[in-house]
């Protein structure tokens, strides 16, 4: 039940419900938990609750990190 | 699919994997436990374990919530079900976990009783709705994770005004079992921890630092997919050679130090700590889980059962899940493993969720020894 991905964010509906795209299927899920989500961002979603947004900038200095590990070896 | 498939690239993991190789020093042990069930799953599922260096040794840890639900509480939720005839609404994971006298939540629905798997508290929310004349409880467990979905379900209720409807609450705390896991180690000591990831979306990094001082114990937050495990192995190995013992967040995407404020200020508004909670394999330990608060009573099955009293009952005979919840046994040690037990007919909880120990074992790693 712990197993997640990202979700992107499609529509902000009433009641801080969103519907959210995970790889091509559509959900509604619950926005309450979270501050601030809008159209575009993604979020890791957990039993039909958005638990955190997923900041852009942070994966992409990861995924830097990993590009100059492979350079390294 | 966006932030997963770069986190899965194979090329960047035969890289992060030789210098894993490169670092560890030939006469070190490295045994590192990953405390979350996502965490053992991904492991075995992208084959990690079979290219670790020899000397990197990974322990399955006690983070799959339906794993650490002791039998004494799966049978409070089937006595509900079927003697108050109430609706029991329940994750899925939770259905084939095996409870006392040979029974299961799913036996107790074959035998008649509502039960309903739910995906979402929020689906027991509509079920309660739907019935106004029936008792609906919701069979809640889990980590950090799955508490602030409870508690803003519980919130959202009574909003509604909703009078048919409780939690039978289960919620456990992550650093009292990290701390339960690392006083009883025993012989074989531990070197590094991984830290969950969807937990520390929760907490934030910062909760864990206590722990890393006094138990001189290198933590690191990782996320789920194969990369983020390989860079924090990485990283605990380096902190193993240089003789650290600090907090590092691997999941900088999305933990920061101090979490998610509002999932944290509906938690305490809704819950509070017990002082004792019965976990399978680490026993009873004090100020591990949560119940309702005071105010909240109407909400709480415990309350609204007054019969409802829990009974400690031991695990099957011969099953070795508490000794695996406590990293101290291999699943394919247990002498049921693959012959009696499979996720088919599971005699522990390890062996029914796919984030136990067992049950990652028996699909993805049962043929690799
Ligand atoms: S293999 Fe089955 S019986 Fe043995 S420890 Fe795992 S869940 Fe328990």
């Amino acid at each position: 039940m712990c197993l997640a991905i990202p979700a992107l964010v499609i529509e902000l509906l009433p009641d801080d419900m969103a519907r959210i795209d995970l790889d091509g299927v559509r959900k509604v899920i619950s926005l309450s938990l979270v501050e601030g989500a809008k159209v575009g961002d993604y979020v890791i979603v957990h039993v039909g609750y958005a638990l955190q947004l997923l900041d852009p900038d942070e994966a992409a200095q990861t995924l830097a990190l990993f590009a100059q590990l492979g350079a390294q070896s | 699919m966006k932030y997963v498939d770069e986190f899965r690239d194979g090329e960047l993991a035969q890289h992060l994997i030789a210098r894993i190789a490169a670092e560890v020093q030939a006469d070190r042990a490295y045994r590192f436990m990953e405390f979350c069930g996502g965490h053992t799953h991904a492991l075995s599922r992208y084959g990690l374990l079979d290219r670790l260096p020899p000397q990197v040794q990974m322990i399955h840890g006690p983070g799959c919530p339906v794993c650490v639900l002791p039998i004494g509480r799966v049978d409070l939720a089937i006595r509900l079900a079927l003697e108050r005839e109430v609706i029991l609404c329940s994750y899925g994971d939770c259905l084939r976990v095996p409870a006392s006298h040979q029974m299961s939540l799913l036996k107790a629905k074959a035998q008649g009783a509502n039960v309903q798997m739910v995906y979402s508290p929020l689906d027991a929310l509509t079920i309660a709705q739907q019935h106004p004349h029936r008792e609906v409880v919701f069979l809640a467990i889990g980590f950090e994770t799955t508490t602030p979905p409870t508690a803003s379900m519980i919130l959202q209720a009574k909003a509604l005004g909703l009078e048919n409807f409780s939690v039978l609450c289960n919620h456990v705390l992550t650093l009292p079992a990290m701390q339960a896991i690392l006083t009883q180690m025993g012989d074989v000591p531990l070197h590094g921890l991984v830290g969950p990831a969807h937990v520390s979306t929760v907490i934030g990094s910062a909760p864990y630092q206590q722990l890393a001082t006094d138990f001189a114990m290198p933590i690191v937050i990782a996320g789920f997919e194969p990369l983020d495990l390989l860079q924090a192995i990485l990283m605990l190995v380096r902190q193993v050679n240089t003789g650290r013992a600090d907090v590092e967040n691997e999941f900088t995407r999305a933990v920061t130090a101090h979490g998610n404020a509002k999932a944290q200020r509906l938690v305490a508004e809704v819950f509070v700590i017990r002082p004792s909670f019965e976990w399978r394999g680490l026993g009873t330990l004090p100020a591990s889980g949560l119940c309702l608060r005071g105010e909240w009573t109407d909400f709480d099955a415990e309350q609204r059962f007054p019969e409802l009293v829990y009974t400690a009952v031991p695990d099957q005979k011969g099953c070795e899940c508490a000794a695996v919840l406590r990293g101290t046994t291999r699943p394919s040690e247990c002498k049921l493993f693959g012959t009696v037990c499979t996720p088919d007919n599971p005699i522990g909880a390890c062996m029914v969720s796919s984030e136990g120990a067992c049950a990652a074992h028996y699909t993805y790693r049962r043929f690799a020894q």
